[in-house]
């Protein structure tokens, strides 16, 4: 049997997030930090309820004890550069090439 | 700097019902959408609507799709396509980004349409090529017009796994099976009574154990569940496929709600974690409405219904629509609401919305 992906950005499989979880990880933050799961291209948009529902059988408690996690912004990947000019509010002007 | 009255992120049903009761009462409106056309799901939805002469009962998704289009233009609202919105902030700006600017915009209220984002289950072989969500097999048939492979596995009798699973067989994929982990089919008859006499058998209380394949799919190993949910041994088989359709549910994208601060509640018959909202769709931020499946799964004719009353509100909110107004359109927006919430599946809705109206 070939192994089992939960976070298919990261490609942590379901054995290396049990072991997280056996080792005392009890938040999605926490399983994140030890293993990246959540931590990719989706930010966790996939896992991240199948990451809680594992915490929830584990633990015994309601899955929603274990959502959202933490969420901030940016909410999807964006190009430093892009972050970098909507933060200054200045997105018309091109930078002289070789500057970044 | 672009400052408008409301700005709607996500062009399904719900966003655009928002976007044109608000542009009608002559606020200023854009509504922002990550894909290149608007519309969300309703231009897969090659199948007739159910429901009432109001909602367009027998009428084909793509042709609704295409009337709020044009009521969209009509209102004057503002079309901002192609761009991710990656983020919310306090002082009511909205980013997004088509990736190669992004773009900072303020808005006096928000109305939040993002929609759903189908559920994921893992299993050995889950990310072999071939393997794929329902909705991504109907984007290529219904869209593309491409074929996802010849012999298809369906697991999910639900409403999604039904249409998609008989939109395959219109498109000349071989359906294998339809696999439901639930003991009964938990999708309308209708669409479970189509595929059936198509020949598909729908196989309750039944799962994936693994997929198969070196480099690609080749087969699903299913087994029947005990009464415990446990896969039973001696019951396991091979079925031959060259595509998995998952079709398993959908979540609230509840991760713009989730960054601007909206308190999020959790309601299993809706879906998960969705933002707190009232009858009138405003969330604990009193800039921030909400809509559609984001508020709690159901089908594009509530979508539309609640993005109406969203966009209601807003224009409200701005002084464009006087009281007395503003309460008669409400309860016919509420009323239309009530009457697509009947029945066996949706009374079950009902409750379940009414029970988040008053968490």
């Amino acid at each position: 049997m070939s192994e089992e992906i939960v976070c298919r950005c990261e490609e942590v499989t379901r054995e290396e997030i049990v072991a997280a979880i056996r080792q005392g990880a009890s938040t999605l933050d926490e399983v994140k930090q030890r293993t990246r799961a959540g931590m990719g291209f989706c930010q966790g948009r996939t896992c991240r309820r199948l990451v809680a529902q594992m915490l929830s059988v584990y633990y015994s408690l309601p899955i929603d004890r274990f959502l959202p996690g933490s969420i901030r912004v940016p909410i999807t990947p964006i190009r430093l550069k892009l972050l970098a000019e909507t933060a200054e509010g200045c997105v018309d002007e091109e930078l002289p090439e070789g500057q970044l | 700097m672009e400052r408008y009255d409301v700005i709607v992120v996500g062009a399904g049903p719900a966003g655009l019902g928002a976007a044109i009761e608000a542009g009608r009462a002559g606020a200023r409106v854009l509504l922002l959408d990550e894909h290149d056309r608007p519309g969300g799901q309703l231009f897969k939805q090659i199948h007739k609507f159910f429901g009432s002469q109001a909602h367009h009962a027998g009428t084909r998704g793509y042709a609704i799709g295409q009337m709020l289009l044009q009521e969209a233009a009509e209102a004057g609202v503002t079309l901002g396509l192609g761009q991710r919105v990656w983020g919310i902030f306090p002082d009511g700006s909205v980013t997004s980004t088509d990736e190669t600017t992004s773009t900072r915009r303020w808005g006096n209220y928000l109305v939040l349409a993002t929609g759903a984002a189908e559920r994921a289950v893992s299993f050995p072989g889950c990310t072999l090529p071939g393997v794929m969500t329902a909705g991504a097999a109907q984007t290529l048939v219904n869209l593309q017009h491409v074929l996802p492979g010849r012999e298809a596995v369906m697991v999910g009798a639900g409403n999604v796994g039904l249409i998609v699973s008989y939109q395959l067989l219109q498109a000349g994929v071989q359906v294998q099976a339809v696999v439901e982990a639930m003991p009964e089919i938990t999708g309308y008859a209708v669409h479970a009574g189509k595929v059936q006499r198509a020949g598909v058998p729908i196989l309750t209380g039944h799962t994936v154990v693994q997929a198969l394949g070196d480099s690609c799919l080749e087969g699903v190993e299913l087994a029947a569940l005990d009464a415990a949910g446990q896969p039973i041994p001696d019951s396991r088989r091979l079925l031959p496929c060259d595509t998995l359709c998952l079709a398993v549910g959908l979540n609230p994208r509840m991760e713009l709600a989730a960054a601007a601060q909206c308190e999020l509640v959790w309601s299993g018959p809706l879906g998960g974690l969705l933002p707190r909202h009232n009858a009138r769709m405003e969330t604990s931020n009193p800039h921030i409405l909400v809509a559609g499946d984001l508020a709690g799964i159901e089908e594009a004719s509530t979508a539309l219904d609640e993005g109406r009353m969203a966009g209601l509100g807003c224009a409200y909110k701005l002084g464009l629509l006087d009281p007395a107004v503003y309460s008669r359109r409400c309860q016919e927006v509420q009323d239309r609401l009530d009457s697509l919430r009947q029945g066996p599946f949706g009374a079950r809705r009902r409750t379940a919305k009414e029970e988040v109206f008053f968490l």
